[in-house]
């Protein structure tokens, strides 16, 4: 088998100097780094370090202010993605880029540039690739009936398509199963086998050294470290993680201390909620085969039954977009019922909409932060107050007090630690983990009982995902209830007391988290009823 | 570069508003120049018939209408409904006063006749704009269509009205009885302008009031902000649709009932002053603000005041008018553009003009080393 325009071993793309800079940030600063065939580059940082612009540039997407790539010495101009595609850069993104509607073999050949459509030949392109990553991938079946692991094997396939050199891997794990993870990570090293040069995006230290053979951190868009292959393979575990840990929090490490390890999943995550005796505890929040319906295309939740108890963490488990929005408004009251019951505290809340549920305590911190859960245009302040428009001490007779919205406003500023000029600060100019202050500040105080989280640490940077965590659990030590969604399993792990497993709007399991093996455990939940071996 | 206080800000505001309109004048006087009509000679007419003697009372006396126009479509605007059926609605207005107006007046105290013409009128705008609204409300129709559509029947069903049921019996052409001056809107003592202007001075600021400092205004920011945001905080957003389209739907009929009451006494069949058309860009210049919208009004009323006679007599057809206000369409967009890129820091030079630039001409950091 030969692969169009492969690297021999030790042949190179270089960045020099690569810099990138958008209003208000400079994304990279004078980045360069090797990569070298028949390696795993990984790639690491917080968000917002530059791995993503780094990759943009390598993809064609975004041209550097500065800088240059050299491919085997000679300099080229990546002038847009095609060019890209033509020297043999492939990139698998964070999310399905796949068409739904289409097959395999369509989705494959949707880049084809001839007039007709040569099956045949693209058939016998994918038995090649599919041999080459040792998977099995059906070329006649529909996308939209792929699992998640399976769907990324056929964006790798599609990424090395036109025959690759440099496969680059964009946070390639962050929604699959540990069983999925293991395949993806035989399927790289054959890749890797092949002399091609692979990048591997990920913020995941542990993923680092399992998978890569040396290691770049990038932090503030700079390149603060590198390790390269013979350092790499001379480290221990634990040497490798330290001096990664000191590249990526810098002078930070001490004031992240202990928590910085796990901050960067070095290690596999444990139970940080107190335990609880659950039986003891009175139901707060009960579902009883809620189904949700509402006019958007979303997947509903379909017959949902589920309990959440006082001081409980009650996790729930999933691939992105299998219905925990919709779980999440059911609860919180945005989204109606079409049958069975919401039951809060023994009173029957199914009918009641947002702002009586809001006044009960049920609370809900929405996963889109910057356009649901706040509205930008508009002050901290009002931001802070907005679920209780109309109501006193803050409106009298329909006008608004601006004294009362201000000294709550500073409270909650000072109580949260929201970074902010001013309370009268735009809210949309704060940073994602500060905005996300603000729906927690919001949510969690004046009564609430119970709180849906969605998503509440996505996008943030890891002091705010620890702050965030903590908040919740200590909402939780308090006697509040929390139903997390989330498709981060570290996360779920860390917080909740059971994980009930969600596939596309139907709950198929339920794990109690009480020790070693639930991540197996859910991710075999996961598995069975997304990959369905039945199918 | 960011303006961080009130004052620089209200200064970039009145400099991103106050520009446009010289542009927009100036470029008119240029096309003026190239078809051959004097641009000082019409603006000299403008000042001439808009301002001097007692012709600034006939300016005060159209911003009347203009304003309550103005303030209907920023009720729409700020909850992000783009009610374009402005026409339709004035003139449903409108001829609920002059179809009603002389059957009431016929039989009760003209000031009790007034007051039901003008609540009839608002009804009748707001019952008009509940079709869009729904359609809007229940199922995501796109309300420009729906309001403009809705708008072109208004016209036709107003125009059928005044050759039916309202027609003067008394005259050949197709127009309603004229209204005898003694029933008309009152004057302010010691002027031709009608009470009407009053009104809508007082409209604008109640309308500044509700929507700045009311919970009601900020339900209605949330809801422009954001759909997604307000359905977050709990506020029912059909309701939302359906209530701000029939404020703005009625205030603008509303305005035609004034207008007619106050100014015209009765209405010809195929009238139709399009108030709404040259209002529009005026709202977007006030930044969706009632009182900041009295300015603009005003300047525009004594361009349209002064620009019909000034236009004939520099040559010029009095669809001029609306040259110039698509003028000022244009350069607010311009302004727009260029201000929001100079806010964020940003080269005015597009990316693509910049990238074609020699290399001896960039600046030194933009510069690649090759």
């Amino acid at each position: 088998m030969t692969i169009a325009g492969a690297l021999t071993t030790g042949d190179v793309i270089s960045l020099r100097g690569i810099t990138k800079a958008f209003p208000g940030v400079i994304a990279n600063d004078d980045v360069s780094l090797d990569i070298v065939g028949g390696q795993v580059h990984c790639l690491l940082g917080e968000n917002g370090a530059g791995k993503s612009t780094l990759i943009s540039i390598l993809a064609g997407m975004q041209q550097p202010d500065s800088g240059t790539v050299a491919i085997g010495g000679e300099i080229v101009d990546i002038s847009s993605p095609k060019v890209a595609v033509d020297h043999g850069i492939g990139v698998v993104h964070q999310h399905s880029t796949l068409v739904p509607a289409f097959t395999v073999l369509e989705n494959l050949m949707l880049g084809e540039t001839g007039v007709m459509l040569d099956k045949k030949r693209a058939a016998e392109r994918l038995a090649e690739l599919a041999d080459l990553l040792g998977v099995q991938i059906d070329p006649h079946v529909l996308a939209s009936d792929l699992g998640l692991g399976q769907q990324q094997q056929v964006e790798i396939a599609k990424a090395m398509w036109k025959g690759s050199r440099l496969l680059i891997l964009d946070e390639p794990t962050s929604m699959l199963t540990p069983q999925a993870i293991e395949h993806l990570g035989e399927s790289i090293a054959r890749v890797k086998a092949q002399g091609l040069a692979v990048v591997l995006i990920t913020h995941k230290l542990r993923e680092a050294y399992a998978m890569g053979d040396c290691v770049t951190i990038l932090r503030g868009g700079r390149n603060v470290g590198t390790i390269g292959v013979d350092e790499l393979a001379s480290y221990t575990e634990d040497q490798a993680r330290d001096a990664i840990l000191a590249a990526m929090f810098g002078d930070d490490l001490a004031a992240a201390g202990e928590s910085a390890s796990e901050l960067a999943g070095a290690a596999e995550a444990t139970l940080e909620s107190r335990s609880i005796d659950a039986d003891t505890r009175p139901v707060r929040l009960e579902l009883r085969g809620v189904t949700s319906r509402a006019s958007g295309r979303d997947v509903e939740a379909e017959d949902v039954t589920l309990t959440v108890r006082e001081g409980e963490i009650l996790g729930i488990a999933g691939i992105d977009g299998h219905g925990q929005a919709a779980l999440a408004e059911v609860v919180a009251g945005q989204r109606s019922a079409s049958s069975g019951a919401v039951i809060f505290d023994g009173a029957d809340i199914t009918r009641s909409g947002v702002h009586s549920r809001q006044q009960l305590g049920v609370r809900y911190v929405t996963d889109d932060r910057l356009y649901e859960g706040t509205v930008g245009s508009m002050s901290v302040a009002l931001n802070l107050v907005i679920k209780r428009i109309g109501q006193r001490p803050f409106w009298r007779s329909g006008r608004i007090q601006p004294k009362a919205v201000d000294t709550e406003a500073r409270r909650l500023i000072d109580e949260y630690g929201i970074r902010t000029p001013s309370p009268g600060t735009r809210a949309g100019t704060l940073s994602g983990g500060n905005i996300q202050k603000i729906l927690l500040a919001r949510e969690l105080t004046n009564g609430a009982r119970l709180v849906v989280v969605n998503k509440p640490t996505y996008g943030l940077d890891l002091k705010t995902v620890r702050l965030v965590r903590e908040i919740l659990i200590d909402f939780a030590a308090k006697g509040g209830s929390v139903l997390l969604l989330s498709t981060d399993l570290d996360e779920l792990i860390e917080l909740s007391h059971r994980i009930d497993v969600i596939s596309r709007g139907r709950l198929v399991g339920s794990v109690v988290n009480d020790g070693a093996g639930t991540a197996e455990k859910v991710g075999q939940y996961m598995t069975g009823a997304i990959e369905g071996t039945d199918r | 570069m960011k303006p961080t206080g009130s004052a620089p800000r209200l200064a970039q505001g009145l400099v991103r508003s106050v520009v446009p309109v010289l542009l927009a004048l100036l470029v008119s006087g240029l096309i003026m120049l190239a078809i051959g009509a004097h641009p000082l000679d019409f603006f000299a007419g403008v000042w001439k018939y808009g301002i001097t003697g007692s012709n600034w009372q006939r300016s005060l006396s159209l911003m009347s209408p203009l304003l309550i126009v103005a303030i209907g479509l920023i009720v729409a605007f700020r909850g992000q409904l783009w009610n374009l059926g402005y026409n339709g609605q004035y003139l449903l207005g409108a001829v609920v006063a002059s179809g009603l107006g002389p059957m009431l007046f016929a039989v009760m105290p003209a000031f009790l006749a007034t007051i039901i013409v003008f609540i009839v009128a608002i009804l009748a705008g707001a019952v008009w704009s509940l079709i869009p609204a729904l359609l809007k409300a229940r199922y995501g129709t796109n309300e420009i269509i729906t309001s403009l559509v809705m708008s072109f029947i208004a016209v036709g069903v107003v125009n059928l009205l005044i050759k039916g049921v309202f027609k003067d019996p008394g005259t050949s052409t197709p127009q309603t009885t004229v209204i005898p001056d003694t029933d008309l809107l009152p004057y302010i003592p010691g002027t031709e302008i009608h009470i009407g202007f009053v009104l809508a001075i007082v409209l604008a600021i109640v309308a500044q009031y509700v929507l700045s400092r009311t919970s009601f205004g900020l339900r209605v920011d949330i809801f422009g902000a954001s759909p997604k945001a307000a359905r977050h905080m709990g506020l029912n957003s059909t309701w939302m649709v359906i209530l701000l389209f029939a404020l703005s739907s009625g205030l603008i009929a509303f305005a035609g009932s004034i207008d007619i009451l106050g100014q015209f006494s009765y209405q010809r069949a195929d009238w139709d002053p399009r108030y709404g058309d040259a209002v529009m860009p005026l709202v977007f210049l006030a930044r969706f603000r009632p009182v900041a919208a009295i300015p603009f009004v005003a300047f525009y009323a004594v361009l349209a005041t002064g620009g019909t006679l000034a236009s004939q007599q520099a040559g010029l057809n009095v669809d001029f008018l609306l040259v110039i206000v698509g003028l000022i369409l244009l350069f607010m967009t311009v302004t727009e553009y260029i201000g929001e890129r100079r806010r964020l820091g940003q080269s005015y030079l597009p990316p693509g003009l910049r990238r074609s630039l020699p290399v001896p001409l960039r600046a030194e950091s933009e510069r690649t080393p090759v």
